[in-house]
């Protein structure tokens, strides 16, 4: 249960495209432009796939290598749509030393999937990220831009089975 | 496997145990008891919760998080009956929600003396008029009105402020440099890539008393003759950026920021920008790439940023710290600024004190105070009266300096001959039960997925030290691994191209040279002395204190613990894997590591 479900390109969808476009107007003028529309693309679109690459290039007069380059580069940019929900561990040192490898553990056993996959439905996406600065509240755990603290294994399943309880619920 | 929907976690601080939290545990399961709730809502001790001097005794539950305060036994009755039975939230009782991030910052310790960080919390950091009612602007009018830039510099060199990234380079000398660059035009930048694992120093000052580093950054241009610059901010840092966003709207529309500041003629404009990222781009090479738009990888220096810098024109970079201590010395005055500190190192020192320590949180000190002092009498020692077994300061590239080095004074010089660094101010407090070489595995895990791989002996060499400490920790470590770790370290930090890979061993060798037996004991003995390193220990119930409860069973995550209630449990070795959960929740000792 890794892969997503095949979703359309967004340049195929013309509500997509419309704010692909729009984004590309607004910033491209900027100096060092690429770096600004691409950051402000992952964050309206939620990823940015290799035609979107070719065509971003194609627009801003760059080659694709290098937006290419570029979207490599940065953990942020991601080629794949993400699940609804995105539940980040913050692997930070303090975190580290705070026990997150037993948050990932229960995650593991209760979703059956790894950091960096998401759940067969797209409801869920596990990730690891950077130090996040709430070392205070170490283990921290982000789920969708929420900071959670002090978080405890026990509690942690509990809060993965409530994302999906909700879902249902809705 | 019993599901409980609730839980309640009941703060055992000392100071709540004084004023009667274990009476409030009894009353509780009472009546949890009464109602017939035991099955459903447990009962948990923890450590504490809120302040236990206001607040104490109090309880937390979840899934709800709602934080009773101030309990009585007399006040468990309705709660339990309100929360749990009527399912609503008894109100009189409930604290206030407070900001999370409140916690980080609490009132100054004795030894602290607060400077840039004392607006925090104090004045609000989307209304700039907070901002000049507390002095602020009055450094930049001051050098506007009546201050050359070369007087500026001066003054900044006679405060002997250093780069607070870690370096130490002396700022008045990096502007003094960008300022004689003939080239045009020079640029200013911040550097709030703060992407050490350990460190919000940086954010804090962002999200909280952004101003002052925009002040900073344009007296800062003034003196440089820099029209445009840019805050670099990571992506991690959401509201650190949009706070920053709404304080350059203010500054312009007060005339702080933009064309012909104060009536000055001087022209000055700030844009942030922000990261995606990529631990990289702190170096400042790699940063101005990220800037231009590209892949953030750094570049041989020299040219050094201040002669070719951005878009290859002279640019200043600083760090948020850095450029938050110049409005204070301008303002205040040279005398006052200096009075603080060390000899080499004036004024004072973020840090972000984390790990096992009893307060974590921000803190600000002056130079020279000792690592015992900031550990002891700030951070109040070891978390549950645990062994102190070492410091890592710096950040990954940084080292783990041991208890023998606690009285050491951080300062720049000092921490550096110790083998570590002091970096941002990340500080990070391991107690007794930490593994020394699993330290040194996860920063190496860091720092070879963070290299950007532009050069060999960062991109090969990192792997390769990962690939042996890991084959240490999983138990195959034999003869010459040892040397060959050392080996490799010094052609890694004499050959790296940036400060990511010369500073990429130092985790390793600083672990080496003071936790060496650590390593033999894994490498030759196939022991884990901390027990952390899970191919080495075995988890084992213990007849006699196992009384059967239950717990270990119910929170295996793999169900290898199997066990009649009130009967001695056992755990499968072949299911088992050692995640040490069964170790944090047994109440009775009863798990034996070995």
């Amino acid at each position: 249960m890794t892969t997503t479900p095949k979703q359309p390109d967004p340049l195929d969808n013309p509500q997509m495209k419309q704010i692909i476009d729009n984004t590309i107007a607004e910033f491209s003028e900027q100096n060092g432009a690429l770096m600004v529309v691409l950051n402000h693309l992952q964050e309206r679109i939620g990823y940015i796939t290799k035609p979107m690459q070719a065509y971003i290039a194609r627009k801003m007069n760059v080659p694709v290598s290098k937006v290419h380059g570029v979207v490599s580069f940065y953990s942020f940019f991601t080629t794949e749509p993400r699940g609804k929900h995105v539940v980040k561990f913050c692997i930070g040192t303090a975190c580290y030393v705070g026990g997150v490898s037993q948050l990932i553990d229960k995650a593991k056993q209760v979703l059956g999937i790894e950091p960096g996959q998401t759940t067969s439905d797209g409801l869920i996406t596990l990730e690891v990220c950077r130090c996040v600065g709430a070392c205070s509240q170490a283990p921290v755990v982000v789920i969708d831009d929420q900071n959670h603290g002090r978080v405890k294994p026990s509690q942690f399943g509990r809060m993965l089975t409530d994302i999906q309880k909700s879902e249902v619920v809705a | 496997m019993a599901y409980y929907r609730s839980t309640v976690l009941v703060s055992m601080d000392p100071v709540c145990i004084e004023k009667g939290a274990l009476e409030i545990k009894e009353q509780l399961i009472k009546e949890l008891a009464l109602l017939k709730l035991s099955e459903e809502v447990q009962v948990l001790d923890s450590p504490r919760l809120g302040d236990p001097e206001t607040e104490g005794p109090d309880i937390l539950v979840y899934p709800e998080g709602s934080h009773y305060i101030q309990l009585s036994p007399a006040t468990v009755g309705p709660i339990v009956l309100e929360h749990f039975v009527k399912g609503r939230e008894l109100q009189q009782y409930k604290a206030q929600m407070r900001d999370v991030l409140d916690e980080e910052l609490g009132e100054p310790k004795d030894k602290e003396i607060r400077i840039i960080l004392e607006n925090i919390g104090k004045i609000d950091p989307r209304n700039i008029e907070d901002y000049i009612a507390v002095d602020g602007y009055q450094a930049l009018a001051k050098v506007l009105g009546e201050m050359s830039p070369e007087e500026v510099i001066q003054t900044i060199l006679d405060s002997k402020l250093r780069g607070r990234g870690g370096a130490g380079f002396p700022t008045g000398l990096k502007w003094k440099f960008a300022r004689q660059a003939p080239d045009t035009p020079k640029y200013m930048i911040c550097n709030a890539d703060e992407g050490d694992p350990g460190a919000f120093m940086n954010r804090k000052v962002l999200e909280g008393d952004p101003h002052s580093v925009l002040e900073g950054m344009a007296i800062g241009a003034y003196a440089v003759g820099a029209n445009q610059g840019y805050v670099y901010c990571r992506a991690e840092y959401p509201i650190a950026v949009s706070t920053l966003n709404t304080a350059i709207e203010q500054a312009r529309e007060y005339g702080l920021l933009g064309k012909d500041i104060l009536g000055s003629g001087f022209d000055f404009d700030i844009e942030v920008r922000m990261g995606a990222g990529a631990f990289v781009c702190g170096e400042e090479t790699a940063l101005m790439a990220s800037i231009e738009g590209g892949r953030g990888e750094p570049r041989a220096r020299p040219p050094f940023p201040a002669s070719k810098g951005l878009w290859g024109k002279p640019t200043n970079i600083n760090n948020v710290e850095t450029y938050a201590n110049v409005p204070k010395i301008i303002h205040r005055g040279l005398e006052w600024y200096t009075s603080m500190g060390s000899e080499k190192s004036k004024g004072t020192k973020t840090f972000a004190l984390a790990g096992d320590v009893a307060h974590t949180g921000l803190i600000e000190v002056p130079f020279g105070l000792t690592l015992r002092e900031i550990i002891y009498d700030i951070g109040g020692g070891i978390k549950g009266g645990k062994a102190f077994k070492a410091v890592q300061t710096g950040g990954p590239m940084g080292g783990c300096l041991p208890a023998s080095d606690l009285d050491l004074p951080v300062d720049y010089e000092t921490l550096g001959a110790a083998g570590s660094i002091m970096g941002s101010g990340g500080m990070i407090v391991m107690d007794e039960g930490t593994c020394m070489v699993d330290i040194a595995r996860f920063f190496m895990e860091f720092t070879q997925d963070e290299s950007c791989g532009k050069c060999v002996p960062c991109r090969v060499g990192t792997r390769r030290l990962l690939e042996i400490l890991e084959k240490i920790c999983a138990g195959n470590g034999e003869e010459g691994d040892i040397e060959e770790l050392e080996e490799l370290s010094e052609q890694i930090r004499k050959n790296s191209l940036c400060g990511l890979g010369q500073g990429a061993p130092n985790p390793v060798l600083s672990t080496l040279n003071h936790f060496m037996d650590e390593y033999k004991a894994h490498i030759y003995e196939k022991r884990c002395p901390a027990k952390v390193c899970r191919a080495l220990i075995k988890y084992e119930i213990i007849d006699g204190p196992c009384t059967g409860c239950t717990v270990c069973a119910r929170n295996c995550p793999v169900g290898a613990i199997t066990g009649e209630r009130k009967q001695t449990h056992i755990i499968d070795q072949d299911i088992c894997i050692k995640c040490g959960i069964c170790y944090q929740v047994c109440q009775f000792d009863a798990i034996n590591v070995s």
